[in-house]
């Protein structure tokens, strides 16, 4: 368990993180902020520490890697990756623009840092599978993680990923369901109910977890857990807020995805960056 | 002059051993299954190695991500289902997944067209391949026969994309030798004549020289390309072709609509115009029978590709 300077610099490394996030939506004038800020702890905890990765060898066979397979939320993990030095962080005005490397949804082949192109929901679960199955093949290590949205859970594909992962004992693949509650037409409750997601992948045969989704350290912690009991897949459920940290978006009922003043995503920006000075940190 | 004869032994166990041979010489080589390994032959791949074998039960959506996720650590994977399900099922995964993530990785599609006979219109591919043309990059691969398939194994291997190859799982008809070679985008010319070009390829391959036999005996030449890859397409032939002989037949186990005869069109268009005339599924379903009731069903048989021959020349 990392000691609380630790956990600290976590914080510190979620508030730049949304920091430079929020720039590059207030660059374009709309976005799918509200998934890019509910995930964007659990990317501050996996890129902030818990990965085995190095920013100079993007292609390092050995790496851990990580699936968005709610490629929406492509601009949080840009972010994360520029702020680690994958490439310019000046680059992250690009977002969107024509000619771009950093388009709306994940492409592995654009973007230096990303493992899997993704962006039609429910694909992830099995391309991590896929790449979990590998990195156990090569006996390297290796951990996959893998991002998902509880409205992405409507999709076939995840439940059919969901019975083969279990089934393989994949215990270097370690899931997230970023719980907020909402997909694009409203709450999920409203438009097809999820239901008990933990019991339906616990009776799927996963292990399950539940944390507070914006406590970047005790999410740190669940992670080193599980990787510490030598089970798995675990599945670690993310209790979120849509648009948290951005205070209109999560305001709004509908804010899959928005758009938005210039103005009113710098005075965003402006309180993240007085919430990290509030840590002790400084803007990247 | 080419002959044609059954294959002494399946085009699956070709396919399970030329796998094999393969993945002993080669690591990386894994394959996959969605409950049809008894079907398609990979039983035997998961006999020789089983740890690089993965049954993902009836679940073709995840199986063919999972071959791409397998891709991205540097695999090459296998997977099979039967062609309807290893097409239109699968599509957005092979389209996302596979091909838009620059995938290396081999989609086998079996039972093509009337050969999934006793299984029926619903496990009848006429759309697999048309299904799966407008996929940049991918290639797409009708094998005729045992010597065909072994001989593009190489460069399936050492050429990175996405592949669909599109075969028979049973005794299917040899046309070729054995050491012949086999070029990935480049058609096989089989026989030539002046009065018409067939392009066809598959089944219609065998049909397609016995029509060409058929006409020869009524002073009508032809000429017979296997056109195994319909992408990319080998434009060259089409045109050179299309200009020798003014006159195209295409003869497919597919529908014509977004098929063989399709591509054909518009390569033609293209390069060298002429009249082409798509012999193969007008636009149907599939139904069940044996493959023989099917071949009369469908119009597939050589005295019906020599009909519309007749008639195309007579346009």
């Amino acid at each position: 368990m990392p000691e609380k300077t630790e956990h600290l610099r976590l914080r510190r490394f979620a508030e730049t993180i949304r920091l430079e996030t929020l720039k590059e939506f207030a660059e374009l004038g709309f976005g799918h902020v509200g998934g890019a800020m509910s995930i964007l702890e659990t990317i501050a905890a996996l890129y902030g520490g818990l990965m085995k990765i190095d920013p100079k060898r993007p292609d390092w066979k050995e790496r851990d890697r990580f699936v968005m397979s709610k490629g929406h939320a492509g601009p949080t993990l840009y972010a994360t990756l520029a702020l680690l030095g994958y490439f310019p962080i000046e680059e992250l005005k690009t977002l969107n623009k024509g000619g771009t490397n950093l388009p709306s949804h994940c492409d592995m082949h654009k973007t230096k840092g990303v493992d899997m192109t993704t962006g039609s929901l429910g694909q992830g679960i099995s391309t991590a599978i896929g790449i979990a199955l590998g990195q156990r093949m090569d006996g390297s290590g290796a951990y996959t993680y893998l991002a998902v949205g509880d409205g992405e859970l409507n999709e076939g594909q995840i439940w059919e990923g969901a019975q083969f992962a279990p089934f393989q004992k994949l215990t270097n693949l370690i899931a997230f369901v970023d719980v907020n509650g909402k997909q694009l037409d409203g709450p999920t409750e409203e438009i097809l109910d999820p239901l008990d997601i933990g019991a339906k992948f616990a009776a799927f045969g996963w292990l399950v977890k539940e944390v507070d989704g914006h406590d970047v350290a005790a999410i740190y912690d669940a992670v080193t857990e599980a990787k510490q009991s030598g089970k798995g897949p675990y599945v670690i459920l993310l209790k979120t807020v849509k648009g948290n940290g951005c205070d209109f978006v999560a305001e709004m009922a509908s804010n899959h995805h928005v758009q938005f003043d210039k103005e009113k995503m710098l005075a965003e920006v402006e309180k993240t960056q007085k919430r990290l000075e509030a840590l002790g940190g400084e803007s990247a | 002059m080419r002959t044609y004869q059954d294959e002494p032994v399946m085009l699956r166990e070709t396919l399970a051993k030329t796998m094999i041979e393969y993945a002993g010489k080669d690591t990386r080589i894994v394959a996959l299954d969605a409950d049809l390994a008894s079907s398609s032959g990979f039983g035997a791949f998961q006999k020789a190695f089983p740890d690089r074998f993965f049954n993902c039960g009836v679940a073709e959506a995840n199986m063919v991500g999972i071959a791409a996720g397998l891709s991205s650590t540097g695999r090459i994977p296998f997977a099979h289902s039967f062609g309807t399900f290893a097409s239109r099922r699968v599509c957005d995964q092979i389209f996302l997944s596979g091909a838009y993530s620059g995938a290396h990785m081999v989609i086998v599609g079996s039972d093509p067209g009337v050969t999934a006979a006793y299984n029926g219109g619903t496990h009848m591919p006429f759309e697999d391949m048309g299904v799966l043309r407008s996929i940049p990059g991918i290639k797409l691969i009708e094998v005729t026969d045992s010597a065909m398939l072994r001989g593009v194994f190489d460069e399936i291997i050492s050429s990175p994309a996405v592949y669909y190859l599109r075969l028979k799982r049973k005794v299917t008809t040899a046309v070729y030798g054995e050491g012949e070679k086999f070029k990935i985008g480049r058609a096989n010319v089989l026989r030539e004549g002046k009065d018409a070009a067939v392009i066809c390829s598959g089944i219609m391959v065998a049909e397609s020289l016995k029509a060409a036999d058929i006409l020869e005996s009524e002073g009508i030449k032809v000429t017979v390309i296997d056109m195994h890859t319909w992408k990319p397409i080998d434009e060259d032939i089409v045109a050179k072709y299309a200009k020798e002989t003014g006159v195209i037949i295409t003869a497919e186990n597919h529908n014509v609509v977004g098929g063989l005869g399709a591509a054909v069109c518009e390569a033609v268009c293209k390069l060298s115009p002429c009249r082409v005339i798509r012999h193969g599924i007008q636009d149907e379903f599939g139904e069940v029978g044996t493959e023989s009731y099917l071949k009369t069903r469908f119009k597939l048989n050589a005295a019906d590709v020599a009909e519309t021959v007749r008639k195309a020349i007579k346009l």
